[in-house]
């Protein structure tokens, strides 16, 4: 069988399916660009931030466009790199933003002491609503601000928990 | 109209060429400028040209770096600010800092910096150790001025003081 013959129109695949290629790139250029600089659905679970975020988990919408912009402020909760392992993103609420002063608990379970700290310029302090089950600022200290990737529009899914996250 | 649909298509060719420009230039390398002189002689070695480098992107996926990495990163008091600096220093080294007559442990998730013109260079020599998460790429290249192309080196020079990257089992 002679599969070089002039019956199948080689080029024209070939043609069509770099059509097709370009198409998906550019979708999937589209997607990234999206998710960078607009918003982006984020898979949030832990006990960390209970009651306001579920502990088996909840899709976020997280918005990428106010953190840019320096429009993050206290009571806000976002997304933020860990700087304990870069490969992994942590979800907590703002307390403090760079150059006041934040007092916390240390440890709730085993002691009252608390500290009051200076937040340091260009650093936030975060920290889980379930200061219980935590770790966030207490333990790894302010944040720099450039850590933070996003914040936190409203819930997706579950569905029953639809909305906006109330403080 | 004839003009409408050309101007049509022409914002049409704009928008997917910026988007392809913007998903390469985060996902894969971009070429940055470098102003200042604190990685002197690498970069900028005279301070009428500022050099263009290639940083590239693929580092941020697993974040290992080698010491002697060059990197660009965001400044930790300001985030609309970046840096070029060279690593010194990976989570669970120990560093001597001459100038503070101290040894420190590099936290885990941290890295330290240090320009290689360490006269004028504002580093983790003044604001500590850095999380890793701060790093936006790694430059590999020198692209401008074409007199200086080439490989930009790993420069390893006796610091740390104690590394665990020595061990085999590291990592």
């Amino acid at each position: 069988m002679n599969l070089f013959g002039n019956a199948v129109p080689w080029r024209s695949i070939a043609r069509e399916a770099l059509d097709r290629t370009a198409i998906v790139a550019k979708f999937l250029c589209l997607l990234h660009v999206t998710n960078t600089y607009v918003c982006t659905p984020t898979l949030v679970y832990g006990p960390s931030m209970l009651p306001t975020l579920n502990l088996t988990g909840d899709v976020l919408l997280a918005e990428r466009v106010s953190h840019r912009l320096g429009k993050v402020g206290p009571g806000d909760v976002v997304l933020v790199r860990s700087p304990v392992d870069p490969r992994k993103s942590l979800t907590k609420r703002v307390v403090a933003m760079g150059g006041d002063e934040v007092t916390f608990v240390v440890d709730p379970r085993n002691s009252e002491r608390v500290r009051t700290i200076v937040v340091p310029r260009g650093h936030v302090w975060v920290q889980g609503d379930n200061i219980y089950a935590s770790s966030d600022s207490r333990q790894f200290g302010p944040v720099p601000y450039g850590l933070i990737e996003g914040k936190m529009l409203c819930r997706v899914w579950p569905l029953d928990g639809f909305g906006s996250l109330n403080h | 109209m004839g003009t409408r649909s050309l101007l049509w298509d022409i914002t049409k060719k704009y928008f997917t060429v910026s988007l392809i420009g913007l998903t390469v230039s985060d996902r894969y390398a971009s070429i940055v400028s470098v102003r200042g002189s604190s990685m002197s002689p690498a970069f900028n070695p005279r301070s009428d040209t500022n050099d263009y480098v290639l940083v590239e992107k693929f580092c941020l996926d697993k974040y290992r770096f080698s010491h002697g990495d060059v990197v660009v990163f965001s400044s930790p008091s300001n985030h609309k600010e970046k840096h070029i600096k060279r690593i010194i220093g990976l989570p669970g080294d120990w560093i001597g800092t001459p100038n503070l007559d101290d040894v420190l442990k590099v936290p885990e998730g941290h890295f330290w910096v240090e320009g290689d013109n360490s006269v004028s260079s504002l580093d983790s020599r003044s604001f500590g150790p850095i999380p890793l998460g701060l790093i936006r790429g790694r430059v590999t290249h020198v692209v401008w001025p074409p007199q200086r192309m080439g490989r930009v080196e790993r420069e390893t020079n006796q610091r740390p003081l104690s590394s665990l990257q020595d061990r085999p089992e590291f990592y």
